[in-house]
């Protein structure tokens, strides 16, 4: 009955007599946004898939040539895109299960009261909300083989983690893994202290092994909430561009963003790159798909 | 009924603490880093073994900000006598500072930096205001098809933010906006508004209806209900969203790698630029660093309390 009242106002009404109806706030407050969101990044899409239909390259006076599905095809049939998808995968499978071991181990080791608890999580927290080009930047020094201290603690010598074709990959994750295992712990901290303390009580009462409350109790509860984290790690995890740009040229770690990025801004291969950027909007879209799926669910628990 | 604690549980939680704390100084190590080898002599930076304790300068930012050529001969005494005391460090290290008669000459950084505030402050304003509204329009109104909407919204922000530039690019160069705040500033709204209606929304849907309802009886307009209850009672949500939108926009790295080179140059693309060929000066660029991150790490103690609503587009709130 209340939001009935408030987006139907008697027209009898005082409140109704002055100022504008609701439909109309509702409209002015809706629509700028929805047309604003339309026109820097709907329209623009349509502008890019037509010009993936054509040979069109941005630093050429040249006119463009449509060639129908020819970029499609030969993207798909490029060796050298495939590898790119591949090293992809790669990188997303390692850095988000390191996230997720990483991410989840430490939010069962903070799940319990202790001083400075709160001062402690925030600083866990810091290196998500730094800038990624930046900070991996500086990892540079860090992983560097004749000074960096990563070497020095760990004695590898000058091991060159950055420009090791077989290592690049797995350095930049490792920095990856670093940045983004404190976004799997706040939501595993979440989803961990909403678990009913009375379960583990219960299970303490019956003797209950750490491995089975873990197992029957606390996996199966947190899981909506890890999935969560997992969906979205993968889906940015798979757009990933600034962090690997800025570490290393290694064509071993070379990923899908990166690749797009110089076939549109270096070889100004306009027309076959706004094609590349079709295959992979497909793919982000659909598992963003996913994610806003799970999102609501647990939304709604 | 409180649990009973064994012996061995109170050893188990010991040793989880333990490896917390270990776990934070690995996590802060890198930070640190950054930190301490903005404050390093220039040779102590790249020493080996790696330096961690050391006496403290501040060269390192006077290098940053000022801009220098290599001397040819040692200085005029009488002239480094006269010259203040961070002129002198710099001469320390070999070095003059380029001066335009009296005027020193800075370097890019302030330039850059001063374009990253800029672009991240005005970008929030608005992309907030309008969240605001609207999120308070989905809050508050039927819509019809709003689950599709929202949707639609939020999917604006995942997209992949080089597929986004192709098109942004030549639709810029063709109505001059390339290398322009404006052209970053529209790029960083649309990206940040979806987050903010969002957000913004779970805010809004946290301000019980009887609040207006109560002003709106009382003869307020819907409009002054919005802005005289609403309004103050969402600005904590607001002022969380603001901070959420400026750390992405300051943070923002690929845009601004492609949509800007000089004029409107933002600090991410800039500060690795620096890195040239040869030798870097990891000092200089560790000071660069170290201001950069400084705003973040603050605002981030400041947010503790709704990093997990931000980071969740207000989904899971607790």
């Amino acid at each position: 009955m209340a939001s009935v009242a408030l987006t139907n106002l008697d027209p009898a009404s005082r409140a109704a007599a002055r100022g504008w109806s609701d439909l109309t706030i509702r409209n002015m407050f809706i629509i700028p946004t929805l047309v604003f969101l339309i026109v820097f990044n709907i329209f623009p899409l349509i502008y890019s898939l037509g010009y993936s239909f054509t040979n069109f390259a941005a630093n050429r006076s040249e006119p463009w040539q449509f060639v129908g599905l020819q970029n499609y095809r030969e993207l798909l049939s490029d060796d050298h895109i495939w590898s790119n998808f591949v090293i992809t995968a790669k990188y997303v499978i390692v850095s988000v299960a390191g996230q997720m071991i990483v991410g989840f181990g430490l939010a069962l080791l903070l799940n319990r009261s202790f001083p400075m608890k709160g001062l402690i999580t925030t600083l866990l927290l810091l290196p998500m909300m730094m800038s990624a080009a930046v900070v991996g930047l500086f990892w540079q020094l860090l992983y560097s083989p004749s000074w960096g201290p990563i070497n020095y603690v760990f004695g590898l010598g000058d091991f060159a983690w950055l420009s090791n074709p077989d290592s690049a990959l797995y350095a930049v994750a490792i920095t990856d893994i670093w940045m983004w295992s404190p976004f799997v712990m706040l939501l595993s901290l979440a989803g961990l202290s909403a678990v009913p303390q009375h379960l583990y009580e219960a299970a303490a009462i019956d003797r209950a092994s750490w491995w089975y409350t873990f197992t029957r109790i606390t996996l199966p509860l947190v899981s909506p909430i890890l999935l969560i984290a997992l969906i979205f790690r993968t889906m940015e995890a798979f757009k990933t561009f600034d962090i690997a740009y800025t570490m290393t040229t290694q064509p071993t770690a070379e990923l899908i963003a990166i690749r797009l990025y110089k076939q549109a801004f270096q070889q100004w291969d306009t027309g076959k790159s706004c094609a590349l950027a079709y295959i992979v909007l497909i793919m982000v879209l659909a598992i963003t798909n996913l994610y806003v799926k799970y999102l609501n669910k647990v939304k709604e628990r | 009924m409180a649990a009973v604690r064994t012996s061995s549980e109170v050893a188990l939680n010991r040793v989880a603490i333990a490896a917390v704390l270990i776990a934070t100084l690995i996590f802060l190590a890198p930070i640190y880093w950054i930190a301490s080898t903005a404050f390093k002599p220039k040779e102590l930076a790249v020493s080996v073994p790696p330096t961690v304790l050391f006496e403290p300068e501040v060269t390192p930012f006077v290098r940053l900000f000022t801009k220098r050529v290599q001397m040819q001969k040692t200085v005029d005494p009488q002239v480094y006598e006269a010259a203040p005391w961070w002129e002198k460090r710099i001469y320390d290290g070999g070095e003059r500072v380029l001066k335009v008669g009296k005027d020193v000459q800075l370097s890019q950084y302030p330039d850059r930096f001063m374009n990253s505030l800029i672009v991240a402050v005005i970008s929030t304003v608005l992309a907030v205001g309008m969240g605001t509204f609207t999120g308070y329009g989905f809050s508050r109104f039927k819509v019809a098809g709003e689950a599709d909407l929202l949707f639609f919204i939020l999917s604006t922000r995942m997209l992949p933010p080089v597929v986004v530039a192709i098109p942004m690019f030549l639709m810029y160069r063709a109505v001059g906006l390339n290398d322009s705040h404006i052209g970053l500033i529209i790029l960083y709204v649309a990206f940040n508004l979806s987050f903010s209606v969002w957000l913004m929304k779970g805010f809004m849907d946290e301000i019980p209806k009887e609040y207006e309802e109560a002003a709106l009886v009382d003869g307020y307009t819907r409009m002054q209900a919005f802005f005289k209850i609403v309004l103050p009672e969402a600005a904590t949500g607001i002022a969380a969203t603001a901070v959420f939108c400026f750390i992405t926009a300051w943070n923002e790295y690929a845009f601004a790698l492609i949509m800007t080179n000089r004029r409107a140059q933002t600090a991410p693309p800039f500060i690795p630029s620096q890195i040239g060929s040869g030798l870097p000066d990891w000092t200089t660029i560790a000071a660069g660093t170290f201001l950069f991150l400084l705003p973040v790490a603050i605002f981030t103690f400041l947010l503790r309390n709704h990093l997990l609503r931000g980071v969740t587009f207000g989904a899971i709130r607790k």
